[in-house]
């Protein structure tokens, strides 16, 4: 084997880290992994008996969650560990569970990461072996699990956590509002679409018999009863199929604003009615000379319908496999401890979930609560006046004032402030920021409404109503046709009633069938259903109609910085070593921050926990101090960790001593600076800070490229901001703005009339979201950005910016070959009709050839962009 | 000819027939899934494993039965 090609993983894809090892046997060979959390994954999926899905599936599986399986979880941890605890308490699951008879339980799953068929399998057979599981079923088209479970035999967090160890994540989901209508209208549509293309044919079979009648000669009395068939075999789908098309007309005839679907009825009713009466006439002068009662056009009807049926039903598959995706449940429940408030209580039950480090911090929290008769409740029966406990790396649901504990707290998704702050009794703190260290007694001051985030909401609201109306290309080209369409065929129709009064009515109905836009109306749909389903694979989640065509048109392009062009998270940025000898390698310096740090939630911590591959030895007297840092004895040796002065004072050391030994310059430095201690002796200087995205600079880069100007707009006020994002090529920048200023910035920018796309992730962003004519939201943004973006970028690539654009670009030429194609079609097709030249047959061939040509032509989208 | 006035109503009855088979299929809820039920026919090939599980769990039984005898 060539060393220079780097080994991929089994599993993932992901490239194997250099000199890591975690391969993993898999059938007979011992196959490359990633990280610990892919082969624990496989390892589950081989130790289950299920290793031959490796050999089913037909696309690579999702990377397992790195947060999980940091550090040394042996598969016996994660089960004993189980996060979805919470589940299993009444007032929280009753929601989503339903009871059936015979005192089973079953609940419906949203499973994230299904990538192939073998997913769906993978999952049935994993979950189905679990003692006490009645039944499984998995949809891979809507992500949804149904599953049903005995619930003394087993629990439904165990269930959960089985299907987090296979490496997909379930979470409980409520949408009966939702799935049921997208079920029917699916339903409804395929079966419209069946009965037109059970119809077609058979009408298409009869025109067969009809049209070579009337080259060979044909008694009347067979061509009216071959009429009278199609007529039973059309009507059904006139009255049943098209019904869509007329609603949606007489809807927008209402509203008296012209769409692409009045020409569609208009068409279907007329070739229709005139049809009937050419049947009707020849059956009632039976004997007279054949083929002078007019022209019938079932076969064009039904045709004409099931084409445009077809083109809707892959344009609502898109639709809603979006919708599905985005309503993903929460993976942990909605709850918070509440706090009976009695005063010594409340200062004993911060007190001991304090104290008590040592253990996991989350079970430590929960044996807390049990001690102190606290319970768990869903957050929305909080009320004004409760207290409620939150602990480190929880988020705050309401607005408060802290009563007991002190932290710090995050509120980058506030104010797009990228430092956590710290906070003391007293001081208020805000629904939406996660508390980054401590566990916090909190009085509850509002919910919901009334909370500084739904001010943020109102303001969003409002933004709303601004943003630019945009209509989609066919519609405002069904104006100009409809029109076009009715005057010439009223005077072809006045024509050739003066000149031939006989053939007026069919030649005027000809020109109508001829021109029926089905081409034209099914240019845009294909072509958009097309582009947003490959773009969907890409991570591109399109939410909102107008992006793909309002794309190509954008020219400014403005980005959020925390978690949009950075990670938004805390990550180690460099070590420096002060051992001389340079002995002791940086891993394990590592090691000994992540022991110091072990079973904290604070920003700091998570960010070192990843980092050590090993941990060295057990933790004594680990003590945490809010604000300062952490000490205590590894093997017997003492340690700190954290800010210089506070070290310095513990081991009464000299702090100059340790700024004197800085090796980078002060100016490089763009993080936090944390100090570790040994002894009394100065060890190390490690940093940390926000690190931008691997892809932004590269995404940026391209934007450019693609003459875009690039701006970013931020809330961080901090001076590190604008030296992180140096290395980008952005053509301006702002920061420290509130909300509403961020808001200002871009309607102003909109009244000088150019459409801009918004890239943002934070709650702040919430109304410069709404208000930008294309919003983008992170994946891993607030739920509220996601709600009220356009577009959610589920993969965190920026990089499928850039691609996407080109996406719609090629989609736009595409949509203009359609139409072009489909008016030029008419154009020549039309003087044809007006002069009485085109027989139905030709009217019906000339129809369909020009329906497929503009369907393959939008296929071509998929082709290009793949290689 | 006159044989259209017997096959155009049978073939009536044949589309009838499948249009309500279609129907109950979609309602039954089997186009529900169209991305992962074409291809789940190819996967549950461990079916001789479990079998021959089930012959060796007979095997023990037997075993277990004359050992019973025995005494």
């Amino acid at each position: 084997m060539i060393e220079a090609v780097a080994e991929r993983c089994y599993h993932c894809g992901f490239a194997v880290p250099v000199g890591a090892d975690y391969r993993q046997m898999i059938g007979d060979d011992l196959r490359p992994m990633c990280c610990p959390g892919c082969a624990a994954v496989a390892a589950t999926i081989v130790g289950s008996g299920l290793g031959s899905f490796y050999k089913f599936r037909s696309g690579l599986n999702a990377r397992a969650s790195q947060d999980t399986y940091s550090g040394e979880n042996s598969d016996a941890d994660r089960k004993d560990n189980n996060p979805y605890l919470d589940w299993d308490i009444p007032e929280i699951y009753s929601e989503f569970v339903s009871h059936n008879g015979q005192g089973l339980r079953s609940i419906r799953l949203f499973v994230d990461n299904i990538t192939c068929a073998a997913c769906t399998w993978l999952i049935e057979k994993h979950l189905g072996r679990l003692a006490g599981v009645e039944s499984v079923n998995v949809n891979g088209t809507t992500m949804r699990a149904e599953v049903t479970w005995c619930p003394e035999r087993v629990k439904l967090s165990t269930l959960l956590n089985a299907v987090s160890l296979i490496g997909y994540s379930a979470s409980p989901i409520n949408d009966s509002s939702d799935i049921p209508d997208i079920k029917d209208q699916s339903r409804k549509l395929l079966l419209r679409l069946g009965v037109a293309g059970l119809a077609m044919m058979q009408a298409g079979m009869v025109a067969i018999a009809l049209y070579a009648g009337s080259f060979q000669g044909m008694q009347q009395e067979w061509q009216t009863l071959l009429r009278l068939v199609s007529i039973l075999f059309v009507t059904p789908v006139v009255f049943y199929s098209a019904q869509p098309f007329f609603s949606n007309a007489w809807r927008s005839l209402k509203m008296a604003h012209l769409v692409m679907d009045v020409p569609v009825a208009l068409a279907i009713s007329l070739a229709y009615l005139a049809s009937l009466w050419a049947t009707l006439q020849g059956a009632t002068f039976q004997g007279a000379v054949s083929n002078n009662t007019g022209e019938v056009y079932f076969d064009s009807i039904s045709m004409f319908t099931f084409f445009l049926l077809l083109g809707r039903f892959a344009e609502q598959r898109i639709r809603h496999k979006n919708l599905l995706l985005l309503n993903r449940g929460h993976l942990l429940p909605p709850v918070i401890t509440q706090v009976f408030p009695s005063q010594p209580a409340l200062a004993e039950n911060a007190k001991s979930a304090h104290s008590d480090k040592s253990a996991h911090i989350y079970k430590s929290a929960r044996s807390a609560i049990s001690a102190c008769g606290d319970a768990i409740v869903p957050i929305k029966t909080l009320q004004k006046g409760d207290f409620i406990r939150v602990d480190g790396g929880q988020t705050i649901p309401c607005d408060g004032v802290i009563e007991f504990g002190d932290s710090q707290v995050s509120e980058a998704l506030l104010t797009g402030e990228s430092r956590p702050l710290p906070k003391q009794p007293g001081q208020t703190v805000y629904a939406g920021t996660i508390n980054g260290a401590n566990p916090l007694v909190i009085k509850v001051l509002a919910v919901a409404g009334d909370t500084k985030l739904s001010t943020i909401l109102k303001l969003a609201e409002r933004a709303a109503i601004h943003k630019p109306h945009w209509a989609g290309l066919a519609d405002r080209l069904a104006g100009w046709f409809i029109a076009a369409l009715l005057i010439i065929a009223a005077s072809v129709a006045w024509y050739w009633y003066l000149h031939d009064p006989q053939r007026a009515l069919w030649i005027t109905l000809s020109v109508l069938v001829v021109t029926c836009p089905c081409a034209l109306s099914l240019a845009t749909p294909t072509a958009l259903s097309v582009a947003s389903g490959l773009l969907r694979a890409e991570g591109f989640l399109i939410n909102r109609g107008h992006v793909l065509e309002l794309l190509p048109t954008i020219d400014r392009v403005i980005f959020d910085k925390t978690g949009t062009l950075t990670e938004g998270n805390l990550r180690l940025l460099h070590i420096e070593s002060f051992d001389i000898n340079s002995s002791i390698s940086e891993q394990q310096i590592l090691g000994w921050a992540a022991t110091l740090e072990q079973g904290s939630q604070h920003p700091i911590a998570r960010a070192l926990q990843p980092c050590a591959t090993d941990q060295l030895g057990q933790i004594e007297q680990q003590q945490f101090v809010t604000g300062c840092g952490v000490s205590g004895y590894i093997n017997g040796d003492c340690f700190a960790l954290g800010k210089p002065r506070w070290v310095a004072r513990l081991f009464n050391i000299s702090e100059t001593e340790f700024i004197n030994r800085q090796q980078i310059s002060a100016a490089d430095n763009k993080g936090i600076e944390v100090a570790l201690a040994r002894n009394g002796q100065w060890f190390a200087r490690i940093y940390l800070g926000d690190q931008l995205r691997d892809s932004a600079s590269s995404a940026i880069n391209q934007l450019r490229e693609r003459d875009l100007h690039v701006s970013l707009i931020s809330g961080d006020p901090s001076p590190t901001a604008a030296e992180i994002i140096q290395p980008l090529a952005l053509n301006d920048y702002q920061f420290s703005l509130q909300p509403q200023q961020k808001l200002q910035v871009v309607q102003q920018l909109q009244e000088q009339g150019k459409p801009l796309l918004m890239v943002g992730d934070g709650i702040n962003d919430v109304p410069v979201l709404q208000a930008a004519d294309i919003s983008v939201a992170m994946g891993q943004a607030s739920e509220l950005s996601q709600i009220n973006a356009d577009v959610i970028l589920l993969s965190n690539d920026l990089t499928v910016l850039p691609v996407a654009m080109a996406v719609a670009a090629k989609t736009r030429r595409i949509i203009k070959q359609n139409i072009g194609w489909a008016i030029g079609y008419n154009l020549v097709a039309l003087p044809l009709a007006a002069m009485g030249y085109v027989p139905p047959w030709a009217a019906a061939i000339g129809m369909s050839v020009s329906s497929l040509l503009v369907l393959l032509n939008a296929l071509r989208i998929s082709r290009g962009a793949s290689c | 000819m006159e044989s259209l006035y017997l096959l155009i109503p049978i073939s009536l009855v044949f589309i009838v027939i499948a249009i309500r088979v279609f129907f109950w299929a979609v309602n039954s809820g089997q186009y529900d899934d169209l991305d992962s039920e074409g291809e789940r026919i190819l996967f549950d090939n461990d079916e001789p494993q479990e079998q021959q599980q089930l012959e060796t769990n007979k095997e023990i039984r037997v075993q277990v039965e004359s050992k019973k005898e025995q005494p």
